[in-house]
Parts: structure tokens; C-alpha cells; sequence
């Protein structure tokens, strides 16, 4: 596998190989997870900062788990911004951290690029834990290693992306990671919260649910940002369900088993049925599980991997 | 300036060995008693597969296995950098009262040793831990000896020896390079 | 008053006489006091050797920041015209979104008297449209102009009422100046903050559509076909403006377009990477929009080319995209992107180009200068069409180093730029 640069700042760019590498690394990692002792020593003395400008329980829960299992220190810095002051404090919080001394960052920041701007700019290794609409790289390669574990190699698969996709940074690295991984993508959601775009990136689209099941093997159902209605995207979380909700009867129907995935936190009876979510053919929690073992992977694939090659990164979203 | 590799076992010797190997094992252990074979991934796997083959023969018991991957336990990560490749760990239950013999093809620095001694403690406190290697080339770095050996080399540093195995290389023997230059061992 | 100025020698480039002709030019007391042919010097008359170089009236930016009063650590009235004088221009338009806003007849004449008193490129103010550019009432178009506001404008956001605008429109005609529009469809726009296509779906960027800038345009020119008045249309950045500007000016609707340097020359592309230097409002568009704009200017559609000069802090810049002020500077680079993107090419001709950078200017803006006939005021420009440089904006004399060309090398620079018959730059003197 060609190896990682000094950043993971997206899919967008990476090579089959390269993902393959990450996904293999994580294969065996899980297994970390399920020891008495859910720790190894590989990251000892590194200082790892989860520097969080969105709130964000779950991709900080799990990178710090994944942290703490591969033995790093670690720090969190929630930080709320204001519009007005994220700039600063985004390139001021960079030259503090360096003046610290670490060894890695996790970000996570509402501005699109912004996990690129911070890599360009320190020499610690940088993993983007979701930029804006941008990108949400260790999402979409969990959401990979969970539909291969399920369906083996990925080419030629059908995998649908319900939702908001226009404001969905999950979205953008599940359609990255999927192509370049052999995969047949679409899009189902309405074309409100598409963007005017999204053919040109590849990606098939249905206007109707029962469209895109009887099309899918997989649906990788996004979360439905309630504050969408107030701007005026759709006209109400009721009537969205009524006509996006992934729900049983809907599945039901369909002319195979389709794996329902979710990024979560779920809207249950908005994007999602609780049948769904629950039942025989949802792999979340499986996601959630993955969701380490890929961290911990990533963790250990830049660890060491110095700002020489950050140049290579920036030419490829990241290398 | 190809170097030709010289064969110091062939399939034959590799197999007599092996043999031999076994043997020790059960005498060392009188019997296969509380025995685990872990072998060290990859190469000390094929090996400990081919261990307990023999045994199987000799005492009619199955010898529970595992592998070790010690990559996540390197210490040369700062120096080296990340391995592209990490193999699977597993082992067969819990490892309280257990006689463990890791398996490796080759001992020579110790390091990789060390690392699985780590790694093992990290899944629990055998009541013996023993060592079993192929071929020991010496050049130790660390105070980590075998307990169990196939064949002792005198490699000159920077020299190779390569264990080949079926599984993984169509191969079946074990082949020395000397180092680019240097003498014969 | 300064020695008489002879410029021996240079091609005589004005397309307000028609002419294009190798021959000296003689400023004398400010004025030109005689064109084309050989010129024997009066008594003390300073003897400037042109050969090689084009001699044009001097150049006019209807599109500038100067951000004084208010953002004087950006950039001030004197910086952003020496930056002006240094890249050719002999006269500029400061937009009236200052801090205070420039909607009044003392702020107005402080910007001019700053001008003045600078000593470079002229500065001519415009005042704003609307008190405090709110959008609600008129400000006092009379005064401003008494003050010496040359056109009106809430540059930077659009009128959006448009009683407002209309009332404008017909206002503005008893002084004769025209309304100058931002065209943007705030709601459309909103949040946008690079082109809305492929690479703004891939970059993760809220988009803003070309229609947010053409359903303005289409508004205000039927507006000023409504009520006979004059607007002039800001930088406009699609291949859709371009066409709604061509019925505009069909059906005899008293209609003038700008262009900006950067629209004739980079696209969307530039963006990536999430180079702020790339971020502007209207945003950088498609190669169709920059063709389309290139064919306007050369139409005549487009009457003439601006900068649109927006100076930042460099810290300003220094920052996620989305958050990233809009805007870069471009009165040092203006000269050689329009010489490398239109004259080299061949979309412009060499007279066009003065005209659209000259003349046209002067002309829409009832601003003296724009031509080299004799008794005209003596604002020229030499440059050199064929001189390659690179840019160093660590060089500009404005305080604003955002530019997307630095590092890049341009064909074109100003050689000198002489304002009343004084030279005010002067680039290898």
C-alpha cells in the first residue's frame, strides 16, 4: 500500500490501495477491543489533542477511546465559536498547540477546509474529524469497513446515501471512499437538500425512496439536521418521513435484505424507523464498534509520519 | 551483484527439525499438559502449526494455538515508522496456568521477543512462558535466550537468513545471504 | 506649477481621437498643449524618451477600496493611490463603504481632500446610495456631489428595495451622475461564498448561482428603462449578465457595465486548496462565464474595466474559507493581467484596451481626462505592452498583499503614470 502522508485530511484523492491499507490495518485492530486489557503500547508518549470547535459526542468518544487504546496521551479541547472569531481562533489555537509540543491533532471545525488550513500550517500530524460540508474521512472509511465486512469486496456494489446530502460532510467521504473502492453510489433525498452538482460527482440519483431500495444493497441513511426546516429546505420533519423516512414497510418490500447504516445521532420516526434502526438487517451499532478500530488504524498509519510529505498531502486532499 | 542464496535446510532437514523440535517441547513439558503453541506472526504461525502437527502424531493431542501480531509492541516506531501491514492476535482462552511456547522462525536481536512477552502479558500470567525458534543467528541486543532450537547459524551482521515456507512463499527451506560484500558465515 | 514634460518618441495611443501613431506629446501648466507628429520642447521643458512604449491617456479605476476613513491600518486614502499611480492609473473611484460610511457631503469631501493632499492618482468619491447603505432612504445625492461625489453606490451589498433603487435612478438624473449597482440577490446568495458548481459540491462551500447576480441585473435594467435613468452595472461575473446587458443596451436602455480584471482571467479553479486570494464577491466563475465576459468587452457590451481594488489585513485573510473576507487588490496588477489575458491573446486590440481602461471610464463617469486631445487635462499613462515581470506583492505600495497573482509573471507594467502634467510614478526612474 502506498503509505499515509503527514495528514488524513479526506478520501477525496486517495487511491483503492491506499483505503485498503487503512481498512486492512483495522481488521486486526478490533480485536484490541475485545481484550481484558483493551490497550497496547504502540502510541506511548505521543500527545494526541482532540481540538473540537463543534460539539461532537460521538467522533470524540471515539477518538479518544481509540487513543487511549493505542497507549497515546491524551488532551481535549472543546472550543464553541462564535462566527465572528473562528478565524482566529483557529490559526492562534494552532501556534499554541504547536508551542506545546504534541504530536498529532484530531479537528474537528463548522468551516469547511478548515482541517486542511490547520495542517498546512503546524507540523504535527492532523486527522479530520469532520470540516464543514467537507469531509468526515474516519466516518466514510468506518462506514467502508463495516459494508465490507458485510458484503466482502466492495466493486460493483449498490450503496444509496439517503438524506441531506448538500450539508452532509459523511456524505461527500462515503462518495469518495466508495468509488474509489469499485462502488456504485447514489444519492436519494429531495433535490432541496441535493446538490445542483451531484451528477457531475458521479452519483446516481433517485427522487424516490422506493426507487432507491428496490435499486440499493445498501442505505447509508443520514441524519436530518432539524434546524433544515428553518431555513426552509423541506417543509416539515413529518412530511419528510412521510416521504424519505426509511421505514419497514418501505424495506419490506424490497426485492433483497438491504444493510441500513447511520452516522447517528439517529432522528428515529424522522429519517429512520425505530424498526429499522433496531432491526435484523442495521448495522449501527457494528458502525459505532468499527468506528475505533479505523481511528486506532489511522492513529498508528500517520504516527511518526513527518511534515516533509505534507506537501504531497496538500496536492491530494490528502496522501 | 545478485547474491546467491546458500540453502542451510532443505525440505527434508526442515522437517526432521521440526521434529526434533516437538520432541523437546513434550520432554521439556513432560507431556502436552496446560500447553499452548503461539506463534508469531507470520512465519512463527506456519511453524507452530507444523510443531503441533507433530505432537498430534506423537501424543495424540491436539495442542490449542495462537498467533501473535506484535507490530502495535515494535519500539522502533519513532525511528522506523508505521508498518503498512498488521496481522491478526489470537488466542485460545485465557492464558492463567498455561504453559506458553512462542514460536518464531528466526531469534536474533530479541527485540521481537521482547515485544511479544509484552504483548502477552497484556492478555494475562502464564505459569511459564518458553521460547521455541527455527533458526537462532545470534546477535542479541537484549538478555532473551530460546529454550527450543531447530539450528544455531553464525551470521555476520547485515547478513539475512530467510525461513520459506509453503503457505506463504511455495518454498520449503531455509536459506542464508550474506551481506553485500562480506564473507561466508 | 511643474516644467513643461515632452515625451518624445512613444506610440500615441488614444482612441477618443482616433489616433494611433508614433509621435511625442507636450504637457504644458497641466494641460496637453500638443499631440502627435515631432514637438520641439519649449525653454526648460523636461525631455522624456518614449521609444518603445505606449503613451495613453491616463488610465481610470471607477472601482476602488480605499477603506478611509475607518479601516486606515487596511488602507488609506493616500496608500491605495499611490498603489494606483503605481500600476498606471491616474485617477480612481473610492467606494463609499467606509466606516463611517461615505453618505454624506463632509465625509465625501474628506475623502477628497485626502486624495488631494495624497498627491498620486486623483480620487474621486462616491457617495452612497442609501443612508448608512441600510437600504431605507436616500442620502443627499445634492450635497455629496456639491462635495465632489462623482456617482452614487452602496457597493458591496445591492439596493434590494427596489423603490428604492428606482427612486434613485430618477433622482440621481438631476445631477447627472449614475447609479452604480451591486447586483446580488441577498437570499440566493446568502451564506455563498465561492461559485456554486461541481467544485463548490466537492469543496464542501455554499454556492452562490450566477441567476443571484443576473436577477439584479435584470431588475435594474428595467428599472432604468422605466425611468430613463443611468445605471451603471458593477462587476459583472457571468455569461448571463453579459447577454441581459445586451438587450439592456438593444432596446436603448441607459445601461453601462464594468468587468474586473480577475473575471477576465482566473475561474473557480482557483479556488481550490481553499485559497482565500481567490474568494470575491461576485465570485470567480466557469471558463464559458470568463469567455463570455472577454466577448463583452470586446463587443462593447462591457463599456469598461475595473479592479474592484479590496484591500485585507493579511491576518484578515488568514483564515477558513467560508470566513475569509471577500475581495483582493488589484491596482498593481491591473495593467498586465488585462495585457496578458485580452491584448495577448487578441481579444482586445491595443486601442481597445486604453478605451476600456481609459476612455470608456472617463466617458460614463463625466470625469475629465480619458483622452490626449490638446487642452485636456495631462493625465497619461506610459507603459510597456511587452515588459514581463513577476508579482512580489511584498513590493505593492498598498497596504493589501492579497492578491491570487502573486508569484505569477505578467506581461504589461506601467512605466510612468503622470497626473496634470507631474509625474507620479515613475517605474525605472
Amino acid at each position: 500500500m502506498t503509505m499515509l502522508g503527514k495528514d488524513l485530511l479526506g478520501l477525496a484523492g486517495l487511491s483503492r490501495e491506499q483505503i485498503t491499507g487503512i481498512l486492512d490495518v483495522a481488521e486486526p485492530l478490533k480485536e484490541i477491543s475485545e481484550r481484558t486489557i483493551k490497550k497496547v503500547p504502540t502510541l506511548r508518549g505521543m500527545t494526541v489533542v482532540n481540538l473540537f470547535f463543534e460539539p461532537s459526542t460521538r467522533t470524540r468518544i471515539s477518538f479518544e477511546f481509540a487513543e487511549k487504546r493505542m497507549s497515546a496521551d491524551t488532551v481535549n479541547v472543546a472550543t464553541a465559536v462564535s462566527s465572528v472569531s473562528k478565524g482566529e481562533t483557529l490559526v492562534d489555537t494552532a501556534r499554541n498547540l504547536e508551542a506545546m509540543r504534541i504530536d498529532m491533532v484530531v479537528v474537528r471545525h463548522p468551516g469547511s477546509g478548515a482541517a486542511r488550513f490547520l495542517a498546512e500550517r503546524i507540523e504535527s500530524n492532523v486527522i479530520n474529524a469532520g470540516d464543514g460540508t467537507c469531509e468526515h474521512p474516519t466516518q466514510g472509511l468506518l462506514d467502508l469497513l463495516t459494508l465490507r465486512d458485510k458484503l466482502g469486496s466492495l466493486e460493483g456494489r449498490r450503496i444509496c446515501i439517503v438524506g441531506d446530502v448538500l450539508h452532509s460532510r459523511v456524505a461527500r467521504s462515503n462518495i469518495w471512499g466508495l468509488q474509489a473502492m469499485g462502488a456504485e453510489v447514489a444519492v436519494c433525498g429531495p433535490r432541496s437538500l441535493l446538490p445542483g452538482a451531484i451528477r457531475e460527482m458521479g452519483v446516481q440519483v433517485f427522487d424516490r425512496i422506493e426507487a432507491a431500495i428496490d435499486w440499493a444493497e445498501a442505505l447509508n441513511v443520514l441524519r436530518l439536521q432539524l434546524e433544515r426546516m428553518e431555513f426552509g429546505y423541506i417543509p416539515s420533519l413529518r412530511e419528510y418521513n412521510r416521504v424519505f423516512g426509511v421505514t419497514r414497510a418501505r424495506l419490506e418490500r424490497a426485492p433483497r435484505d438491504l444493510l441500513i447504516l447511520h452516522p447517528g445521532p439517529m432522528n428515529r420516526g424522522v429519517e429512520i424507523d425505530s424498526d429499522v434502526a433496531d432491526g435484523p438487517h442495521s448495522v449501527i451499532l457494528q458502525q459505532v464498534t468499527n468506528g475505533v478500530a479505523v481511528r486506532m488504524a489511522v492513529l498508528y498509519l500517520l504516527a511518526g509520519n513527518k511534515a516533509s510529505l505534507a506537501e504531497v498531502a496538500k496536492t491530494g486532499g490528502a496522501t | 551483484m545478485s547474491q546467491t542464496p546458500t540453502v542451510v535446510l532443505n525440505a527434508r532437514a526442515v522437517a526432521r527439525t521440526i521434529s526434533r523440535m516437538a520432541d523437546e517441547i513434550i520432554e521439556l513439558n513432560d507431556g502436552t499438559d496446560h500447553l499452548i503453541l503461539v506463534g508469531i506472526q507470520r512465519r512463527g504461525v506456519q511453524i507452530a502449526d507444523r510443531l503441533a502437527e507433530v505432537i498430534r502424531e506423537r501424543e495424540q493431542v491436539d495442542v490449542p494455538r495462537g498467533a501473535l501480531d506484535i507490530t502495535l509492541y515494535r519500539d522502533d516506531l519513532q525511528t522506523v515508522g508505521p508498518r503498512p501491514v498488521v496481522g491478526k492476535t489470537h488466542l485460545p482462552g485465557a492464558l492463567e496456568g498455561k504453559i506458553v511456547v512462542i514460536v518464531d522462525d528466526v531469534l536474533y536481536t530479541g527485540r521481537t521477543i521482547r515485544a511479544a512477552l509484552d504483548e502477552l502479558a497484556d492478555f494475562g500470567r502464564p505459569a511459564r512462558i518458553m521460547l521455541a525458534v527455527l533458526i537462532d543467528r545470534g546477535g542479541r541486543e537484549l538478555p532473551i535466550h530460546a529454550d527450543v532450537v531447530g539450528k544455531k547459524l553464525e551470521v555476520a551482521k547485515g547478513g539475512r537468513v530467510d525461513v520459506l515456507v509453503p503457505a506463504l512463499d511455495q518454498r520449503d527451506e531455509v536459506v542464508l545471504l550474506d551481506p553485500p560484500g562480506g564473507g561466508s558465515a | 506649477m511643474s516644467a513643461p514634460l515632452l515625451l518624445k518618441g512613444g506610440r500615441l495611443v488614444d482612441p477618443s481621437q482616433g489616433m494611433d501613431a508614433v509621435g511625442d506629446l507636450l504637457l504644458v501648466d497641466g494641460k496637453v498643449s500638443a499631440v502627435g507628429g515631432t514637438i520641439a520642447g519649449p525653454e526648460g521643458a523636461r525631455t522624456i524618451d518614449c521609444a518603445g512604449l505606449v503613451v495613453a491617456p491616463g488610465m481610470i479605476d471607477v472601482h476602488v477600496h480605499l477603506r478611509e476613513p475607518g479601516r486606515e491600518d487596511v488602507e488609506t486614502v493616500a496608500s491605495g493611490a499611490h498603489a494606483a499611480a503605481a500600476g498606471g492609473f491616474s485617477a480612481v473611484c473610492a467606494m463609499p463603504n467606509t466606516k463611517p460610511v461615505t453618505d454624506n457631503q463632509a465625509t465625501v469631501g474628506f475623502v477628497k481632500r485626502q486624495g488631494e493632499a495624497a498627491g498620486f492618482a486623483r480620487v474621486y468619491p462616491y457617495g452612497a446610495i442609501s443612508v448608512g447603505q441600510q437600504g431605507e432612504m436616500l442620502a443627499e445625492f445634492g450635497e455629496m456631489v456639491g462635495a465632489g461625489a462623482v456617482a452614487v453606490s452602496d457597493d458591496g451589498k445591492p439596493v434590494e428595495n427596489s423603490h428604492l433603487m428606482r427612486t434613485a435612478l430618477e433622482y440621481a438624473q438631476t445631477f447627472g451622475i449614475p447609479v452604480v449597482e451591486h447586483c446580488e440577490v441577498m437570499a440566493l446568495a446568502h451564506g455563498g461564498s465561492m461559485h456554486e458548481g461541481l467544485i463548490s459540491a466537492k469543496l464542501g462551500l455554499k454556492g452562490i448561482p450566477g441567476e443571484a447576480e443576473e436577477i439584479d441585473v435584470i431588475r435594474c435594467i428595467l428599472l432604468a428603462k422605466l425611468t430613463g435613468g443611468h445605471i451603471h452595472l458593477c462587476h459583472l461575473s457571468t455569461k448571463g449578465s453579459v447577454d441581459l446587458v445586451r438587450w439592456g443596451k438593444d432596446q436603448g436602455v441607459n445601461v453601462t457595465a464594468e468587468v474586473c480584471s480577475h473575471h477576465i482571467s482566473l475561474t473557480e479553479a482557483a479556488v481550490e486548496g481553499y485559497n482565500t486570494n481567490a474568494k470575491m464577491n461576485p465570485p470567480l466563475r466557469t471558463p464559458q462565464d470568463v469567455a463570455a465576459l472577454q466577448q463583452g468587452l470586446k463587443d462593447g457590451t462591457i463599456d469598461l474595466l475595473v479592479t474592484d481594488h479590496a484591500p485585507h489585513h493579511y491576518d484578515e485573510k488568514e483564515r477558513e474559507f467560508a470566513d475569509a473576507p471577500n475581495g483582493i487588490v488589484g491596482l498593481e496588477t491591473a495593467l498586465g493581467v488585462n495585457v496578458t489575458w485580452l491584448l495577448e491573446p487578441g481579444i482586445l486590440t491595443l486601442g481597445q484596451l486604453v478605451d476600456r481602461m481609459a476612455c470608456r471610464p472617463a466617458k460614463v463617469f463625466h470625469l475629465p481626462g480619458g483622452t490626449l486631445a490638446k487642452g485636456s487635462i495631462a493625465d497619461v499613462t506610459v507603459f510597456d505592452a511587452t515588459r514581463e515581470w513577476t508579482v512580489d506583492p511584498a513590493r505593492f505600495k498598498s497596504k493589501g498583499r492579497n492578491t491570487p497573482y502573486g508569484g505569477r509573471t505578467l506581461k504589461g507594467r506601467a512605466i510612468r503614470t503622470i497626473v496634470g502634467g507631474r509625474i507620479v510614478h515613475e517605474l525605472d526612474g
